[in-house]
């Protein structure tokens, strides 16, 4: 039973990381209906930013989580605006290929600007770990916790609340409409980007606290079970992406815990496969049918 | 003058859907435009409010051309439509679709006094405030496109096809509504199949066929001109 809760703690630490990015992947997809390959690497280079200005500047952990998340602000609204928008209107494809082209111009290029060394993340907080009942549970991971659930339900407040969130809810449903009542299209989607890329920064931050070593590639594996995460909880809805990155962080963990270490990868892609057989909606999609 | 459209020539894809129209709205009237399926009706409200630009033509608004302005803009300007098959934000709530009719009002008793004449107007609606949009019955849906319209305090509304798909008891009274929303100071253009109705509440009226105007006059004129009763009224 303690094995039980230990993993359970354990999941949930990486399973909010997961949901952190899946949010972006989900907000995405949900206002251009793209699924952003780059994202992941959004979330590399808010572990770069986090390492560099930690390692540099001395900045402590919450102005580095600050500072990362608009540095992943900027650079989804960059990509956007150079990479995307020029193909708003080019069938799906092309901006899905696009995105994955993004996705290896940022890690090559930081690979060949900083070398692809595997770093590791300053310890800016000291590991303390407690132990409630035979469970170990880290300040990290508490840390890494609050800062995911509290971002989660910010993100909520500003999509349910403002005008900009209900904006951008009232162009994923209806781009045209939106238009016809004054709501400029793409600041909105600008605004998305940014809302999505922040806490991929976020999450780099959180990630190298939690692992202790970053490197160029580090987004590839996270940002496709990210996906993968945003997939089983419905594409395009905000509470299906962060259910769905708990879900998957604690899948993973409970894999490794039965000794198939070798094998976590697999069971995520796994998961995929039956959920587009059973469930092609995910948990809290819409069964909607394509217009035509 | 309000609106003058001056030999508008729009291309819709690879058609040619608009081929020069010429037409005006004094300020205080209802003019409706009334023709087939296909005779352009809709491209040319479209390129009114910024979603489709014109080949060649100019649009003037107050005095000056909106024809390459973005549909935002125009609608700033104080042209608002509500467009065919009514464009509802679906999932979101009645409430949540009237604040994004407002969506370019800062004045925040404007958007106050806004919501309540909509909602005195349309008191269903306040019923129904909390209820997701997607929910609302079609003739619901109508009113609603047409409240959150007039959340942006239009001077001029474009409406396309209102009647479309309502119930006979539902279209006589989008038709009352429109009346009362001309007769407190908005501009209507109004775009119907259904010519009987929208010839008889119109000031004036102007026939479209095939991208060009065939024919125009008062209301009153066109709901008694032999060609138009044999084509658009059922002989």
């Amino acid at each position: 039973m303690q094995t039980f809760f230990q993993q359970i703690i354990n999941g949930l630490s990486l399973g909010s990381i997961y949901a952190l990015l899946a949010l972006g992947y989900t907000m995405v997809y949900g206002i251009i209906k793209l699924i952003n390959f780059a994202h992941g690497d959004i979330y590399m280079l808010g572990a770069f930013w986090g390492y560099y200005v930690i390692n540099v500047w001395h900045f402590n952990f919450i102005s580095a989580l600050l500072s990362a998340m608009l540095v992943g602000a900027a650079s989804g609204v960059i990509i956007e605006y150079f990479a995307y928008r020029p193909l708003r209107h080019a069938p799906r494809i092309t901006a899905l290929i696009t995105a994955i082209g993004v996705s290896f111009l940022l890690e090559n290029g930081m690979s060949y600007l900083f070398t692809s060394n595997t770093r590791n993340f300053p310890q800016i907080i000291k590991q303390v770990n407690y132990n409630i009942g035979g469970v170990l549970i880290s300040n990290i991971q508490i840390l890494i916790l609050v800062t995911a659930c509290v971002l989660m339900v910010l993100l909520q407040l500003i999509i349910k609340k403002t005008k900009m969130g209900t904006a951008m809810r009232a162009v994923s449903v209806d781009a045209d409409a939106a238009e016809l009542v004054g709501i400029n299209i793409n600041w909105t989607i600008s605004f998305t980007f940014a809302l999505g890329s922040s806490l991929a920064g976020a999450a780099g931050v959180l990630i190298g606290l939690y692992y202790n070593s970053i490197d160029p590639l580090m987004g590839m594996t996270p940002g496709i079970k990210a996906f993968v995460a945003a997939v089983l909880g419905g594409i395009g809805s905000v509470p299906g992406a962060s259910v769905g990155g708990f879900i998957i962080g604690i899948l993973e963990t409970f894999v490794q815990s039965i000794g198939l270490s070798a094998y976590k990868d697999a069971v995520v892609y796994f998961v995929l496969i039956v959920i587009l057989l059973i469930l092609p909606a995910g948990i809290f999609g819409k069964n909607t049918k394509e217009k035509v | 003058m309000l609106l003058k459209v001056d030999n508008l020539v729009v291309n819709y894809g690879v058609i040619n859907a608009v081929k020069g129209v010429s037409f005006e709205i004094n300020e205080g009237e209802i003019v409706s435009l009334i023709g087939a399926n296909g005779a352009g009706k809709s491209t040319i409200l479209k390129t009114i409010s910024g979603l489709l630009k014109p080949k060649s033509g100019t649009i003037t608004y107050e005095d000056h051309e909106i024809q390459s302005k973005h549909a935002p803009k125009v609608v700033a300007d104080g042209i608002s439509q509500v467009p065919e098959g009514r464009h509802i934000f679906s999932g979101l709530t009645v409430m949540e679709n009237l604040q994004m009719g407002s969506f370019l009002v800062k004045d925040r008793s404007q958007i106050k006094h806004n919501f309540d004449a909509v909602f005195e107007r349309f008191p269903i609606l306040q019923q129904r405030k909390n209820q997701d949009a997607a929910t609302l019955s079609g003739g619901e849906q109508q009113m609603l496109a047409m409240a959150r319209a007039l959340m942006a305090s239009p001077k001029l509304i474009l409406l396309d096809e209102p009647s479309m798909g309502l119930a006979p008891i539902f279209i006589n009274e989008i038709f009352d509504i429109i009346k009362e929303i001309n007769k407190q100071g908005t501009t209507v253009l109004l775009i119907e199949q259904n010519a009987k109705k929208a010839l008889s509440i119109a000031d004036r009226g102007y026939v479209l066929a095939t991208g060009k105007i065939q024919l125009s006059g008062t209301g009153q004129e066109l709901l008694a001109n032999e060609d138009v009763q044999k084509a658009y009224l059922g002989g």
